[in-house]
C-alpha cells in the first residue's frame, strides 16, 4: 500500500452532554486512491467527513482519536492553523443547489478560493476557472461563469462544484454522496467525471455513499459504517467477493443491481 | 422596472382616496369643536357664526368634502385653524425634519440590529449569543417613548451629554436654503452645524431606533442561522474562509431577504413613533405638529397630516418592495 494521504485512528465524536455519534472509527485513504465510506442513512458517514474537513456542527465535538493529514495531527489543532492546512483538502457536496450561494455569480464562487489559497489575481483566477470548466465538459463556459446558480441545471451545478474542488490541486477530496441529488442519467456522467479527474490529478478521494453499486464503479477499498461503528473494512474486490458482515449483506440486498468491481462506469 | 413603479403608484391612488374619505368623516364625527378652541368662552354668537362660515363648517359634510377634495387635488389643503397658515406650506416646512430623523433612526436601527445579529451568529451556542438574546429581549420590552424619557433623564439631565430639545442650536443662524438642514449642512461642508444637528437628533433617533434594531437583530439572527446551515456556508469554510467572512460575505445578503419582508412593517411603526418622540423632544417635525393639531381640533391640519403619513407609508412599502429585487438575483432575472 502506498503512503497514506489521510489516516484516521480511533476517532470518536458526539453531541455535548448527548449521545455519541462515532465510536472509534479508523480508516486510511492511500495517496491517489479512492476509499469508499458506505452505510445506511444516519450511519455517521457525513460526520466522518466533517471531522476531517473541520466543519463539525456547533453541538458536535471530537472526543478522542486522531486524524493525520499532510504529516500533521488535525485533532485539537487551533482553528487558524487548521484553516491553513485545509488548503490541501476540498469537498464535493451532496446537494449542488444548496452548496452554491444563490446571490453570487459562478465566477466569484469559483475564484474566491483560488485567490485565497493560491494568492493569484482576479484575472488569473477567472482564466483558471474557465480552463477548469472546460475540463469538466461544460459548454459555453464563458457565459456560465457570469450566471447565477438558479440559471444552471443540477448537473451543471455539480460540474461547477467539482471543478472548484479541483481548483487548488488538493491532496484529498471528500465527496459526500455527490450524485445522490441528481437525475439517474446525470449520475453516471458525474461519477465518471469525478473518477477521470481523480485519476488525472492523482487526488486521494474519500467517497461517501450509501450505494454499493457506486462503490463498485469507483472505489479501491471500502469501509462499511453502521451506527457510528465500523462493521467491515476491505479492498473492494474482497467485499464484493464475499461480504462477511450481515449488515454489509443487507446493504447489498438494498442495492438493486451493481456492476462488478472495476467494471466500466456508465 | 419603471412600469412596475408606475403601476404601484397607480395602485396607491384608490388607497389614498379611501384614507381621505375616512379621515374627513372621522374628524367630523369625533367630539370637539375647532372654533370653540379659538375663541374665549361666552363669545358673541355672531362671531362664532362668522368663524364657522369662514372655515366652511356651516355647510353639510358632503359639500364640505367636495370643496376640500377639489382644492386638495390642486395641492391646497386649506388653512390651519390654529396656526392660520396654509396646511400644505406648513407640512412641507416641517416634513424635512421628520424625514431626516426617520432616515437617521432607520440607519441606526439597521446598523445596530445587523451588528447584534452578526455578533450573535458568530458566537452561536456560546455566551455571546445569550448576551445578544437577553439584550434584544430587554430592548423589546420597553416602548420607544419610554426610552426617550429615560434618555432625557439619563443623558440630558443627570449626565448632560446631549441637548434635550429642538433640532439645532437656535443661538446662531443657519443660513441654509432648504429645510433638510442635516443633509444640506453636510453637503456644504459646514460640519460644525452638522455635528450640532446630529447631537440634537441622537437621543430621539436612538429612542426610535432601539425597538426596530432589536426586532431586526432577532429576525436577522434566526435567518442567518438558517443560512449558516446551508451547504454553501459549509463549503465556504472548507475553502478556508473564517466564520466572520462566511457570515458577512456569504450568508448576510441571503438572510437579509426574509428580514426585510418580516421587519419592513416595523419601519412604518418607526414613522408612527415620531408623533410621541418628537413631542417629547420638542422636535419640530410633522409628528409634534400632529399632536398640536389634535389638541387644537385643527381639522384641516389633521386631515393634511394623516394623508401625509399615508403617503409616507406607501412610499416606504414601495422602497421595501424594490429592495427585494436588489437583494435577490432570482427576482431580478426571473
Ligand atoms: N447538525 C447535527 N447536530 C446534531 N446531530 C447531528 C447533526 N447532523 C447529523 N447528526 C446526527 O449524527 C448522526 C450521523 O449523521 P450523518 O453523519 O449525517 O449520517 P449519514 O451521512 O451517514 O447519513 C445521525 O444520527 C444524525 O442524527
Ligand atoms: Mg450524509
Amino acid at each position: 500500500m502506498s503512503e497514506a494521504a489521510l489516516t484516521i485512528k480511533n476517532l470518536s465524536a458526539g453531541i455535548a452532554r448527548g449521545p455519541m455519534l462515532l465510536h472509534g472509527v479508523s480508516l486510511s485513504v492511500a495517496a491517489g486512491e479512492v476509499h469508499g465510506l458506505v452505510g445506511m442513512s444516519g450511519a455517521g458517514k457525513s460526520m466522518v467527513g466533517r471531522c476531517v474537513l473541520g466543519i463539525l456542527p456547533a453541538k458536535v465535538a471530537i472526543t478522542g482519536g486522531s486524524i493525520r493529514f499532510a504529516g500533521q495531527e488535525l485533532v485539537g489543532m487551533a482553528e487558524r492553523q487548521r484553516r491553513r492546512i485545509g488548503a490541501g483538502m476540498a469537498l464535493i457536496p451532496q446537494d449542488p443547489l444548496s452548496a452554491l450561494n444563490p446571490s453570487r455569480r459562478i465566477v466569484s464562487q469559483m475564484t474566491d478560493v483560488m485567490r485565497l489559497r493560491l494568492g493569484i489575481s482576479p484575472t488569473e483566477a477567472a482564466a483558471r476557472a474557465l480552463a477548469l470548466l472546460h475540463e469538466v465538459h461544460i459548454r459555453d463556459p464563458q457565459s456560465v461563469l457570469r450566471r447565477y446558480p438558479h440559471e444552471l441545471s443540477g448537473g451543471m451545478r455539480q460540474r461547477v462544484l467539482i471543478a472548484t474542488a479541483f481548483a487548488c490541486e488538493p491532496k484529498l477530496i471528500v465527496a459526500d454522496e455527490p450524485t445522490t441529488a441528481l437525475d439517474v442519467t446525470v449520475q453516471k456522467q458525474i461519477l465518471r467525471l469525478i473518477r477521470d479527474l481523480q485519476r488525472s490529478h492523482g487526488t486521494a478521494l474519500l467517497f461517501v455513499t450509501h450505494d454499493l453499486g457506486v462503490v463498485a464503479k469507483i472505489c479501491n477499498s471500502v469501509t462499511v459504517l453502521n451506527a457510528g461503528r465500523i462493521v467491515e473494512q476491505a479492498p473492494v474486490a474482497e467485499i464484493f467477493g464475499q461480504p462477511r458482515h450481515p449488515y454489509t449483506r443487507a446493504l447489498f440486498a438494498a442495492t438493486p443491481r451493481y456492476d462488478q468491481p472495476g467494471g466500466a462506469v456508465g | 422596472m419603471i412600469t412596475r413603479i408606475l403601476s404601484r403608484l397607480l395602485q396607491a391612488i384608490p388607497t389614498l382616496a379611501g384614507v381621505a374619505v375616512l379621515v374627513f368623516v372621522l374628524v367630523r364625527v369625533v367630539p370637539g369643536d375647532p372654533v370653540a378652541m379659538m375663541i374665549p368662552p361666552g363669545a358673541d354668537a355672531d362671531v362664532v357664526a362668522r368663524l364657522y362660515a369662514q372655515y366652511g363648517l356651516d355647510k353639510p359634510i358632503l359639500t364640505q368634502f367636495v370643496i376640500w377634495a377639489g382644492q386638495a387635488l390642486h395641492g391646497d389643503f386649506g388653512m390651519s385653524i390654529s396656526l392660520r397658515q396654509g396646511v400644505t406650506g406648513l407640512i412641507f416646512s416641517r416634513l424635512p425634519a421628520t424625514l431626516e430623523l426617520v432616515a437617521f433612526a432607520a440607519t441606526l436601527a439597521v446598523l445596530l440590529g445587523g451588528a447584534l445579529a452578526v455578533f450573535g451568529t458568530r458566537y452561536a451556542g456560546r455566551a455571546g449569543e445569550a448576551v445578544v438574546d437577553g439584550l434584544t429581549g430587554f430592548i423589546l420590552s420597553v416602548p420607544d417613548f419610554l426610552w426617550g424619557l429615560a434618555f432625557i433623564v439619563g443623558f440630558g439631565v443627570l449626565l448632560p451629554l446631549f441637548p434635550i430639545s429642538g433640532r439645532n442650536d437656535p443661538s446662531y443662524s443657519l443660513g441654509l436654503a432648504s429645510d433638510f438642514i442635516l443633509t444640506e449642512s453636510f453637503l456644504r461642508l459646514r460640519w460644525g452645524v452638522t455635528a450640532d444637528i446630529l447631537a440634537h437628533m441622537t437621543m430621539p433617533a436612538v429612542a426610535l431606533a432601539l425597538p426596530l434594531a432589536a426586532m431586526i437583530a432577532r429576525v436577522l439572527k434566526s435567518s442567518l442561522a438558517e443560512q449558516m446551515a446551508q451547504d454553501y456556508a459549509l463549503l465556504s469554510r472548507v475553502k478556508g474562509f473564517s466564520r466572520w467572512h462566511v457570515i458577512v460575505a456569504e450568508a448576510l445578503r441571503n438572510a437579509a431577504i426574509p428580514t426585510v419582508s418580516l421587519t419592513g412593517v416595523q419601519v412604518t411603526f418607526l414613522v408612527g413613533g415620531t408623533v410621541l418622540i418628537e413631542k417629547i423632544f420638542s422636535y419640530p417635525g410633522i409628528g409634534s405638529l400632529a399632536i398640536d393639531a389634535v389638541v387644537n381640533r385643527d381639522l384641516p391640519l389633521i386631515q393634511g397630516l394623516i394623508l401625509t403619513f399615508a403617503v409616507l407609508f406607501i412610499l416606504i412599502n414601495l422602497l421595501l418592495d424594490f429592495s427585494y429585487a436588489l437583494l435577490d438575483p432570482r427576482l431580478r432575472h426571473g
